[in-house]
C-alpha cells in the first residue's frame, strides 16, 4: 500500500509517497524529491558516497530506512550550500580543486562538515580518521584533506 | 566553400535543442542531450578531416568544441578547453564542450591510453588552427586589410579581429556566427607559438567542479528521461551457469514490477520504481546449472604457467640474449607476479536506453561511443546508423569497466518493455563483472659478467593474447542472451613496456600470449605497463643490489637517452636521493651509504626508486617511494611519494599533478591491498569489506616536479606516474628489510613470509 512519509528536507517540510517504509532514504530522497547530492555507491554502508546529516549527523543514507528518519531534519549536499551561496567546506573544496571524478566528494563533504562543526580545527590526523570510512577511488585523498584544512581556517 | 550556410534544418534544430539546454541554470558547462533527444539521422558532420566536425561558432561568438575524447574525471574537458581558447583566442569561458555523442562529435578513438591530449587534443588543436586561419582571411577580406596584418583580440566576450593598426574591427560572431565553416582541416594551418600563449599551461580550474560540489552537477547515475523505467540484473550464480528456470511468483508482490525479462541466460526485472527494481531482483528466485570453470585461486600462477601459449610476442631482441646468458659469470633470475584487479569505480555502471520508432539511443559513460554504438548495433542486428550513443560523465572508470555492459543491460531491457530503462549495477554487479586487469606472470634473467657489467636481459612474460582487429571487449548482456558478440579477448595493448628503455648489449623480450585468462580481461590504468614495469624495475633494482651499486646511478649507466638522463638526476636532487646500496640484510658487513635507519623497534624504513619512458615513446617518469616496514606485523606503510614527470608540453598544470597524485595514491592501493577473490564458480570479492582500498590514514605524501617543455609536444599523464609505482615501493621495502616482494599485493602475509624465509 502506497504510504505518504513526511520528510524535512533541506529547511523544508515535504512527504514522499512510497510502497515500502523500509526502503532507504538515499531513493527517496533521489528518486521522490529529484537530489543529487547523496549517491548510491555500495548499499550496504561501506563507502559513504550517499551520506546526509540527519539532525546535523553524518548517516549512510543507502542503510537508513524512511522509516526511521522520523522528524528529524534532513540535509543533502544541496542544503549545505549553492554555487551561489557555498557551505565553507564547498568553497574550500573548489579553491583546492579537490576532485576527479567527484562522485564520492558528496560524502567527503558532508562527513567534514560535520566534522567542523564539533572540531573546528582538526589536525590532519583528526581529518583523515574522519574520513576513514569515506571511499575514493580516484586518489583525490591529498587534495581532500587539503581541502578540509582549508576550510577549518573558515568555519 | 568557405562559410557556407547550414543546408538542412534538422542541424539547427538539433543545435538549437542543445543551445536550450546551455541556457538551463542548473546544467553543467558539459552539454549533452538533456532533453532525451531521440536517435535522428543528424546530419552534422562528425568526419575526422571536418573542422566543422570539432568546432561551431554561433552569432554571439560563442564556441562550441565536439569531442569524441570525453572527461572521465581526469580534468580532459577542460584542457580540451583551454586548448580551442588559446588556438581561436576566445575567452576560456566562451567555449562549451559536447563530449561523446555520435550524432555530433568525430570518433577519435577511446578515451585510453593517456591519448586525449596527446592525439584527441592536437586533433582538436589543428581543427582550431584551421578555423582561425579561415578567420582571419575572411576578415581580410571584410575589412580590406591583408591577413598578416591582423591580430586577433580577445575582448572579455569573443575573438575580435582587427587590424595591427587599429581601425576598423569584425567579431567571430558577425564573421561566421550560425554558419559552418566547411573546411577541411589544414595540417599547414599556422599553429600559435607557444611563447605567446596566455590559456595553455595555466592552471586554469576546472568547470565541472562548482557543480560537483554542490550537487547541481547532472551524473550518469543521475540522469533521467521522461517515461523512464528502473531495471536491474540477475546475473548467474556461476559465471558460466545456464539458467535453468525461474519463478515469476516470487516478485509478484513487488509494487510497481513491470516485467521479468528473460533472454537465454540473460536475467532482469524492470519496474517504474528502483527501489521496486532492487526488491524484484534481490528477491527473483532462479535456477542455475552448476559451473565450476575457475582455476583454483591458491594455484593461480599454475594456471597461468600452464595455459597455452598461442603465440609469442618478441617485443625486443638486441644482440643474443640467450647465449649471452649462458655465458655471463653470474647470472639472475627471478619471477614476479601481479594479482587480477577490478576498476572499483566508487558509482556502480549505469545506463539508460530508449527505443523509439526502430532507433536506439543510449545514454552510458562509455569512454567510446563510436565502438559502442557498433557493439549494440550489432547485438541487436540493426544498422549502425540506427543507433546513437551519447557520453554523460559518470562516476571514474580508470579503463574499461562496466559502463558498456550496463549500456548493454539498459538496450536488452527497454527493448523488452518498449519504454526508456535506466539501469545501475548494485556493488555486487560491479565488482562480481566488471572485466578484470588479467593476472600477470613475468620471468626475468639477467646475466653479469666478472666486472659487475649487465651483458644480458631475457625476459618472459605470460598474458592473455588480443583478438586481432578488435578493440571491443565483449558485451556480457549479449553473450548471456545468446545475441551477437565478440568472441576473442581484448586485454589492452598490454606488452607495453616488456622492452626496457636501457641499453645492455643482449636483450629479448617475450611476451607470451595465452589462449585464455580466467575472467574477461579489459584494460585498468596503465594495463601491461605497470605489471611490465613492476617486474622490470624491481629486477634492475636486484641487479644493482648485486652489484653493491647506488640503483640511481645503476640506471644511469646504461641510458643513453638526455631527457630520460636530465629526468633521473633532476629526480636525485628533488628528492634528496643520496647514494645507496640497497644490500639490504644480504650483506650486513657492506660498507655503504645507505642511509636507512632502524625507526623504533619492529619498524624499519627505506627508500626505492623507479624510472619509467611510457611505452619507450613518451612522457618520463622518476619516483623514489619512502617506506616504513614493520617486521613483527609485516604491515607496509607508504610515507611518501616524490615524482619527477617530464610529459613535454604541459596543458594545465594543477590538471597534471592532480592526475599524478591520484596515479600515485590508487596504484599503493593497489599494490598493497588489492587482489580478486574467486572460487571456482565466481568472484567472491563483491564489496568494500571484502575488496578494501586504501583509506585515509593510509595515504602516502606525494610531492611533485613537473618538467615543462612548451616548445614540445604534449605527452600523456592519464597513466604514466601509476606505472612507477609498484617497483618504487617493492625497492623501499628491500632498501627496509633486504626482502624482495615480487608478488602483489604486498600484503602483510607475504611479508611477514619473505622476512621469515629471507
Amino acid at each position: 500500500m502506497p504510504t505518504a512519509i513526511p520528510l524535512h528536507v533541506n529547511g523544508q517540510a515535504t512527504r514522499v509517497t512510497v510502497d515500502d517504509p523500509d526502503m532507504p532514504l538515499l531513493y527517496a530522497l533521489r528518486d521522490s524529491l529529484g537530489l543529487h547530492g547523496p549517491r548510491f555507491g555500495c548499499g550496504v554502508g561501506q563507502c559513504g558516497s550517499c551520506t546526509v546529516h540527519l539532525d546535523g549527523r553524518p548517516v549512510r543514507s543507502c542503510v537508513t530506512p524512511l522509516s526511521a528518519v522520523g522528524k528529524k531534519k534532513i540535509v543533502t549536499l544541496e542544503g549545505l550550500g549553492t554555487t551561489d551561496k557555498l557551505h565553507p567546506v564547498q568553497k574550500a573544496f573548489i579553491e583546492e580543486q579537490a576532485a576527479q571524478c567527484g562522485y564520492c566528494i558528496n560524502g567527503m563533504i558532508m562527513e567534514a562538515a560535520a566534522l567542523l562543526a564539533s572540531n573546528k580545527k582538526p589536525s590532519d590526523a583528526q581529518i583523515k580518521q574522519a574520513l576513514t570510512h569515506n571511499l575514493c577511488r580516484c586518489g583525490t585523498h591529498l587534495r581532500i584533506v587539503r581541502a578540509v584544512k582549508r576550510a577549518s581556517a573558515g568555519v | 566553400m568557405l562559410f557556407a550556410k547550414p543546408n538542412r534544418r534538422d542541424f539547427l534544430k538539433g543545435t538549437g535543442i542543445l543551445i536550450v539546454s546551455f541556457s538551463l541554470p542548473a546544467l553543467t558547462k558539459t552539454a549533452f542531450a538533456q532533453s532525451g533527444t531521440p536517435a535522428t539521422t543528424n546530419t552534422k558532420t562528425v568526419a575526422l578531416d571536418d573542422v566543422d566536425a570539432f568546432l561551431a561558432i554561433d552569432p554571439t561568438g560563442s564556441v562550441t568544441l565536439y569531442s569524441g575524447k570525453v572527461d572521465l574525471g581526469t580534468g580532459i574537458g577542460t584542457a580540451l578547453t583551454q586548448i580551442v581558447a588559446e588556438e581561436l583566442d576566445v575567452p576560456f569561458a566562451r567555449v562549451r564542450v559536447i563530449e561523446g555523442d555520435t550524432a555530433l562529435t568525430p570518433a577519435q578513438g577511446k578515451t585510453w591510453g593517456s591519448l586525449s591530449i596527446q592525439n584527441g587534443g592536437a586533433q582538436i588543436r589543428q581543427a582550431a588552427a584551421t578555423a582561425r586561419h579561415a578567420l582571419l582571411q575572411e576578415a581580410a577580406k571584410q575589412l580590406g586589410v591583408p591577413a598578416e596584418d591582423l591580430i586577433v583580440e580577445q575582448t572579455t566576450e569573443e575573438g575580435t579581429v582587427r587590424s595591427r593598426s587599429g581601425g576598423k574591427q569584425v567579431t567571430y560572431g558577425e564573421l561566421i556566427g550560425g554558419k559552418t565553416f566547411s573546411l577541411k582541416l589544414d595540417k599547414r594551418a599556422p599553429l600559435k607559438d607557444p611563447a605567446t600563449y596566455k590559456i595553455v599551461g595555466q592552471p586554469v580550474p576546472r568547470f565541472d567542479i562548482p557543480e560537483k560540489m554542490t550537487g547541481q552537477f547532472t551524473y550518469m547515475q543521475d540522469f533521467k528521461v521522461p517515461g523512464m523505467l528502473h531495471g536491474r540484473v540477475v546475473r548467474p550464480a556461476a559465471i558460466g551457469a545456464t539458467l535453468l528456470s525461474f519463478d515469476e511468483s516470487s516478485v509478484k508482490d513487488v509494487p510497481g514490477l513491470v516485467k521479468v525479462v528473460r533472454q537465454g541466460n540473460f536475467l532482469g526485472v524492470v519496474a517504474e520504481s528502483e527501489w521496486g527494481a532492487i526488491r524484484a531482483a534481490q528477491k527473483l528466485k532462479a535456477n542455475w546449472s552448476n559451473w565450476e570453470g575457475l582455476p583454483e585461486q591458491s594455484k593461480l600462477w599454475e594456471h597461468v604457467r600452464a595455459t597455452k601459449v598461442n603465440k609469442d610476442d618478441v617485443t625486443s631482441n638486441v644482440g643474443n640474449a640467450e647465449p649471452a646468458l649462458g655465458q655471463a659469470a653470474k647470472r639472475l633470475s627471478a619471477t614476479y607476479d601481479f594479482a587480477i584487479h577490478t576498476h572499483g569505480s566508487i558509482g556502480p555502471s549505469c545506463a539508460v536506453a530508449e527505443i523509439k520508432d526502430g532507433k536506439l539511443t543510449c545514454w552510458s559513460s562509455s569512454q567510446g561511443t563510436h565502438d559502442l554504438r557498433q557493439q549494440l548495433a550489432a547485438m541487436l542486428s540493426m544498422p549502425d546508423a540506427d543507433v546513437r550513443a551519447i557520453y554523460v560523465e559518470g562516476s571514474g572508470c580508470y579503463g574499461r569497466n562496466g559502463h558498456e555492459d550496463a549500456a548493454a543491460d539498459a538496450v536488452l531491457l527497454a527493448r523488452a518493455v518498449e519504454r526508456p530503462v535506466r539501469v545501475q549495477w548494485m556493488r555486487e554487479d560491479e565488482h562480481g563483472w566488471d572485466p578484470k586487469g588479467p593476472p600477470t606472470l613475468m620471468d626475468l634473467q639477467a646475466g653479469l659478467d666478472a666486472n659487475g657489467n649487465v651483458v644480458a636481459w631475457y625476459s618472459q612474460v605470460y598474458v592473455p593474447e588480443s583478438a586481432t582487429g578488435s578493440v571491443n571487449v565483449k558485451l556480457v548482456a549479449a553473450e548471456l542472451a545468446g545475441l551477437p558478440h565478440e568472441t576473442g579477448m581484448v586485454p589492452g595493448n598490454i606488452i607495453q613496456n616488456t622492452a626496457i628503455p636501457y641499453t645492455f648489449p643482449n636483450v629479448r623480450t617475450v611476451a607470451h600470449r595465452l589462449a585464455e585468462t580466467p575472467f574477461r580481461p579489459s584494460w585498468i590504468r596503465a594495463p601491461g605497463r605497470m605489471q611490465n614495469t613492476f617486474g622490470n624495475e624491481s629486477f634492475m633494482d636486484e641487479l644493482a643490489a648485486a652489484v653493491g651499486a647506488d640503483p640511481l646511478e645503476f640506471r644511469l649507466r646504461y641510458l643513453n637517452d638526455p631527457r630520460g638522463v636530465e629526468l633521473l638526476k633532476r629526480l636525485a636532487s628533488f628528492a634528496q636521493w643520496q647514494g645507496r646500496s640497497s644490500s639490504g640484510r644480504a650483506s650486513p658487513d657492506r660498507t655503504s651509504l645507505r642511509t636507512t635507519k632502524q625507526k623504533s623497534g619492529d619498524v624499519a624504513t627505506g627508500r626505492g626508486l623507479t624510472y619509467i619512458k611510457y611505452e619507450l615513446a613518451r612522457t618520463y617518469v622518476g619516483a623514489v617511494a619512502d617506506v616504513e616496514v614493520n617486521r613483527k606485523s609485516g604491515e607496509i606503510r607508504v610515507k611518501h611519494f616524490a615524482v619527477v614527470q617530464d610529459c613535454g608540453q604541459i596543458i594545465n598544470p594543477d590538471g597534471v599533478k592532480n592526475q599524478v597524485e591520484g596515479n600515485v595514491t590508487q596504484t599503493v592501493s593497489r599494490v598493497l591491498k588489492e587482489e580478486v577473490t574467486f572460487d571456482r564458480s565466481r568472484v567472491t570479492s563483491l564489496n568494500w569489506a571484502s575488496y578494501p582500498i586504501l583509506t585515509f590514514p593510509e595515504m602516502p605524501d606525494v610531492d611533485i616536479e613537473l618538467i615543462d617543455r612548451p616548445a614540445e609536444k604534449p605527452w600523456g599523464v592519464g597513466e604514466p606516474s601509476a606505472a612507477v609505482v609498484p617497483s618504487a615501493i617493492s625497492n623501499a621495502v628491500f632498501d627496509a628489510v633486504g626482502v624482495r616482494l615480487r608478488s602483489v599485493p604486498f600484503t602483510p602475509a607475504k611479508v611477514r613470509a619473505a622476512i621469515q624465509n629471507a
